[in-house]
This record gives C-alpha cells, sequence and structure tokens, in this order.
C-alpha cells in the first residue's frame, strides 16, 4: 500500500464565455511541465554532447539557421532527427504503453507483453536474414508482421463478443514465446554478419536515424495520438468495468477495439522506426502515475515521461561508454529488468497482504 | 404495446447459450418505484441487465421513450437511463470526488468538459448519499458500505429521469440499507423519478416499492403492489418458504414472517 495520496484538487477553467470547460488537476499539470521541461534538457544535451564538441550557442544557432557548415549538418543532420526520433518513439510507446495497461487493468499490459514487439522483430529478422533486405524494407516487414501478431492474438483473446485484459496478456505471452522460437531459429540459420544486425535490430537502436525516418514518424504521430488523446475519456470509463462503462454511455467493445487499433498502430510505427525497445511502454506509464498521481489512464503524463526515458536513455547508451555506441534498447531493458522484478515483487505482496 | 417509457416485449436473455429469461414481456410504470424480487438464479438480475442494455437480448426488443433502445445513440441514452450495477470497479487510488464525476460524463462534449452543471450534480449526489466528507478519499481506502454509497452517487451525478440498481444494499448493514432505500423512495417522490431496483429482501420491497416484480425461473410470477399480491401463497410459490404475512405495524405493507421450524420451542 503506498502512501494516503493526498487530495488532489481540481480548479475549473471556461474560458470562452464557459462554452470550454476543462478540469485541472494542479499537481499533474505542475509535474507534466517540469518533465517536459527534463526532457526538453536532455534533448538539448543530446544536441550539443557528441564525438564532435559544440558548445550551446553554436547548436542554438544551428536550429535557428545561423549556424557555420559543419555545426549546421551536426546538428541539423546528424543529431536532430535522432533527438526527434527518440523523443517520437518515447512519446509513443508510453500512450501505447498507458492505453494497453489501461484496457487489460493490468501493469504488466504493455506491447511487450502482448507479443506485438515478439512479432515486429521475427518480421525483421526474417526480412534481414531470409530476404537480405535493406533497412526501409526491414522497417516494412516489422510493421507488417507486428500487425498481423496483434490481430491474431486479439482475435485468439475474443470470446462472447469481447476481449479480456487477462485472456489478451496471457495468450500474448504464449505467442510470444512461439515468435521467440522462431526468431531464435532464424538467428542460427543466418550468416552471422545478418545474424548481428539483426540482433541489433532487435535490441532496438537509435543509431543512424536520420529525417527519412524521423519525418514519416512524426507525421504518422500526430495524427495517432491526438487520437489517443481524444479517445482517453472513454478509456477511464472503461477503467470503471464494463457495466459501469456502457450505463454511461460507452459503446464498450468498439471503444476497446479503436484504443487497441490506435495503440497497435502507435507501436508500429515507433518500431519501425527504433526496433523493438524493451521497457518504455511497461515503466513510463507506471512512472508517471505515480509521480502525478492523478486519476485515469493519464496520457499525456506518460508521453511526456516516456520521451524522457527514451531520449535520456539514447544520450547515457552514447555516452556512457563512448566511443563505443550501445544500443539503446540495452540501456532500458537494463533498466527495465530491474523495474519489471520490483513490480512483480510488489504485485505478488500486495496480493498476499 | 405499453406507453410507459421503459418496457421490453418477447425478451429471450442468455449466457454462453444458457436461456435464463424467454419471451417475456415487462413495463416499469413512469414514476414508481418498481422493484424486482425472486430466489436465486430467477432471472431477476438477468432482466434488469436487459432492461439496461448491459445484455444484448437474443429476441425481443427493450424500448426506451418508444424507440427500440439498442437503435439509439448510447450517450443518447445515458442521459436518460442510469443503472448501478453489481461489481464496478474502482481505479487504483481514484478518490472519491474524482470517481462521481466521471457519472457525468454522458452530459459531456469535447470541449466541455466540466461546466457549473456538472459540478452542482456531483455536489448535491455526494451530499445526498452523505459521502461530501469522503471527497478526498482514495475509493479503495473505503469501507463496504461507504464505497457502495460512493458508487450510487456516481449514477445518481449522472442525473437520468429512469435509474436502475443491481442489488443497491448488498454489503451493507441495515442502518444503511434503509439509508438507500429511503433515498431512493425520496428521488421518486420529490423528483418524479422511475426506480427499479433488484433487491433480496422481500420485507424492504414489500415497504419500498410501488410496483413489484416477483420472479421464479426466469417468468414473472405476479406484479402489482405489493399490498395487493403479496400473500402467504405467493411466498411459498415463488420462494417455496412457508411463511406468515402480517401488516408492517409502521407501514401497514406486508411483513413475511417465515414459519417456525417444525418443534421448534417457542420462547416467551
Amino acid at each position: 500500500m503506498s502512501a494516503p495520496a493526498p487530495a488532489v484538487r481540481a480548479p475549473a477553467i471556461r474560458p470562452f464565455g464557459g462554452r470550454v470547460s476543462v478540469r485541472v488537476h494542479r499537481r499533474g499539470a505542475i509535474v507534466c511541465a517540469l518533465l517536459a521541461l527534463a526532457a526538453l534538457a536532455a534533448a538539448l544535451a543530446g544536441l550539443v554532447f557528441g564525438d564532435y564538441p559544440l558548445s550551446l550557442g553554436e547548436v542554438v544557432n544551428a536550429l535557428v539557421g545561423r549556424g557555420d557548415g559543419s555545426g549546421d549538418f551536426i546538428v541539423n543532420e546528424l543529431r536532430l532527427p535522432r533527438v526527434v526520433c527518440a523523443l517520437a518513439v518515447g512519446a509513443g510507446l508510453g500512450v501505447a504503453g498507458a492505453i494497453f495497461q489501461s484496457l487489460t487493468r493490468n501493469p504488466l499490459g504493455s506491447p511487450d507483453i502482448i507479443g506485438f514487439t515478439y512479432g515486429s522483430a521475427a518480421g525483421a529478422v526474417a526480412m534481414i536474414i531470409a530476404v537480405g533486405a535493406q533497412q526501409s524494407a526491414v522497417s516494412a516487414g516489422a510493421l507488417g508482421a507486428g500487425l498481423a501478431t496483434a490481430a491474431v492474438v486479439y482475435l485468439l483473446s475474443y470470446r462472447d463478443g469481447g476481449v479480456q485484459g487477462y485472456r489478451l496478456v496471457l495468450v500474448g505471452i504464449g505467442i510470444s514465446m512461439m515468435l521467440l522460437a522462431v526468431i531464435n531459429y532464424l538467428l542460427t540459420r543466418g550468416r552471422i554478419e545478418e545474424a548481428r544486425e539483426a540482433a541489433v535490430w532487435i535490441a532496438g537502436s537509435l543509431d543512424g536515424r536520420g529525417w527519412e525516418q524521423a519525418t514519416p514518424l512524426v507525421i504518422a504521430l500526430a495524427v495517432l495520438l491526438p487520437a489517443a488523446f481524444l479517445l482517453s475519456p472513454r478509456l477511464s470509463l472503461l477503467e470503471l468495468g464494463d457495466d459501469a462503462a456502457t450505463a454511461l454511455g460507452v459503446g464498450v467493445e468498439r471503444s476497446r477495439l479503436t484504443l487497441t487499433l490506435v495503440a497497435v498502430a502507435i507501436t508500429a510505427v515507433a518500431t519501425a522506426t527504433a526496433g523493438p525497445i524493451a521497457f518504455v511502454a511497461l515503466a513510463a506509464p507506471q512512472v508517471a502515475r505515480r509521480l502525478t498521481r492523478t486519476p485515469g489512464p493519464g496520457l499525456l503524463g506518460a508521453a511526456i515521461t516516456g520521451a524522457l526515458l527514451l531520449q535520456a536513455s539514447d544520450l547515457a547508451s552514447q555516452r556512457l561508454f563512448a566511443p563505443d555506441q550501445l544500443p539503446v534498447g540495452i540501456m532500458t531493458g537494463a533498466i527495465g529488468g530491474i523495474y519489471l522484478a520490483w513490480l512483480l515483487a510488489r504485485e505478488w505482496r500486495g496480493r498476499r497482504a | 404495446m405499453s406507453t410507459d417509457r421503459l418496457h421490453a416485449e418477447g425478451l429471450r436473455l442468455a449466457y454462453d447459450g444458457r436461456v435464463v429469461v424467454d419471451e417475456l414481456s415487462v413495463s416499469i410504470p413512469d414514476g414508481g418505484f418498481t422493484i424486482i424480487v425472486g430466489p436465486n438464479a430467477c432471472g431477476k438480475s438477468t432482466l434488469l441487465r436487459g432492461l439496461s442494455r448491459m445484455l444484448k437480448p437474443r429476441a425481443g426488443t427493450v424500448y426506451l421513450d418508444g424507440a427500440a433502445i439498442s437503435s439509439q445513440p448510447s450517450k443518447q441514452v445515458a442521459r436518460r437511463l442510469g443503472l448501478l450495477p453489481q461489481s464496478p470497479v474502482a481505479p487504483d487510488a481514484i478518490t472519491v470526488g474524482d470517481l462521481v464525476a466521471r457519472g457525468r460524463y454522458p452530459h459531456q462534449g469535447l470541449l466541455r468538459q466540466w461546466s457549473p452543471d456538472d459540478e452542482r450534480a456531483v455536489g448535491e449526489a455526494l451530499a445526498a448519499t452523505g459521502t461530501a466528507d469522503l471527497a478526498d478519499r482514495a475509493v479503495d481506502e473505503l469501507s463496504g458500505g461507504q464505497r457502495q454509497r460512493v458508487w450510487l452517487a456516481m449514477a445518481l451525478a449522472q442525473e437520468t429521469p429512469i435509474l436502475l440498481l443491481d442489488e443497491p444494499t448488498t454489503f451493507l448493514d441495515i442502518a444503511h440499507q434503509i439509508e438507500v432505500l429511503d433515498l431512493c423512495a425520496e428521488l421518486r417522490e420529490r423528483r418524479g423519478h422511475t426506480l427499479v431496483a433488484v433487491l433480496h429482501d422481500l420485507n424492504h420491497a414489500c415497504r419500498y416499492a410501488t410496483h413489484l416484480i416477483a420472479m421464479r425461473d426466469g417468468r414473472i410470477a405476479a406484479q402489482g403492489p405489493p399490498a395487493e399480491i403479496v400473500d402467504a401463497e405467493l411466498v411459498e410459490a415463488v420462494f417455496g418458504l412457508r411463511c406468515q404475512v402480517i401488516e408492517d405495524p409502521q407501514t401497514g405493507t406486508p411483513l413475511i414472517v417465515p414459519a417456525a421450524r417444525a418443534g421448534a420451542p417457542r420462547l416467551g
């Protein structure tokens, strides 16, 4: 049992003569603002630090288009797209994780667990090893296989006109294990260079990501994230149970399907960009929820926390082991393992108490 | 065909192919307090779930305001018909105030998320259920009785003229049971709301119902004002219980006194 949450006071804001009205949870708003500032700082640090040293002034000059040739190239063509990818992938995974966890009413309900991640990994590895494909084809393979896996898991968990969270998690784990076997089989069959390339992809990496990856990612998320935020009130009612949600006027099955589709699509574009990065989707919503202490699925907090986590992890994986480049997925995975063990231990004790 | 706002024709309700209620037609009197009673597994909760569109009928139709309830937009229905489900789930660490505020969803829009009306309705619902002092407490810290009143507050905040309650007095001690039922009676008398509840306690049902529906084996065994339909024969036919029916000394409604165990010593 955590410490009793202090009273969440939520004053109302009603501009435009009351035609618009929202409730603001003060603590949540402050925490989100601070997290956003931290993410911005981490992003700036990502632009400043690197093998080629630049000052903050040079970075800012380059950003506003007044940099000299090499500084401009390094900031705007090399570092900025990578930072944009990190922030966008992190935000996307955070939101997708928050949606899955809320839908399944289970803190382990993340795209990692319901099989999506292994599906896209299997697709990518198959493209690399069996087809010998290049980056964009690998991304496409990951996308297709991830979506197909999500569809299979959803259909296998479907019963009586609905999908229950617990069933979704169990079926997802089963399918994941099966796909892991497929991945391992492919890795043992491939040539050593291909296997190495596949291994880097599976770990998840932002290495060498340029605008050709960042631009489509940002465009896709510019559609998908607002869709998720629009569906967020329904998500918070689904948390009350199907009957209560129906009574309050939420079309339960349709909302659940739409939310699943949005979350899967977000995961798909994020994974196509950076590979199956572990831990962000799982941890960001949980961390955000504990920090903001606001009720509901907390998509905004999860998005900002995810962006901060991934950008900070990417910075650490680049700089801590420089000049070696560690795939960021290894960094997030290492922290994720510890976090997951802690979460499970806590749940277990809570249930016994 | 009935002219009541909420009625059903030829309902067949089933779980997993097991038919619980078949060919049932029922009409809920407007402005009344209808209470559905019956032995366990008689289909009373199933009927309520059917009427409140929680359970889609295999055959037949539920009508709300003259049109099939399934053909109307869910949010519009939710402004007229509310339900207190049997086992709702409270999200982790949500406060009472925030939970009750979720009852306002059917009245909210994309831009209009928290109007003065919402604030008033939530305040009134908290006050009516005696939970205003708990507004800032986390729901998972509350006792079962407090929690039930909070859920009732959420249903009240929805401000629907028709309110369905699935065993609203479960988990409550006798004083809180009476409090909840008094509150329902008041809602009906003061605001003209139509209430429907599933209750286990036949004596409470007789005291509060303006219209009693007694069910057995998925059928309506009898319905009408309690004073006109409840007698020892009905109780034996519906519940299989031998009893004596006397007049409630407080209200004059039927009071069921179960027959003594054969050969039990009589005290006093």
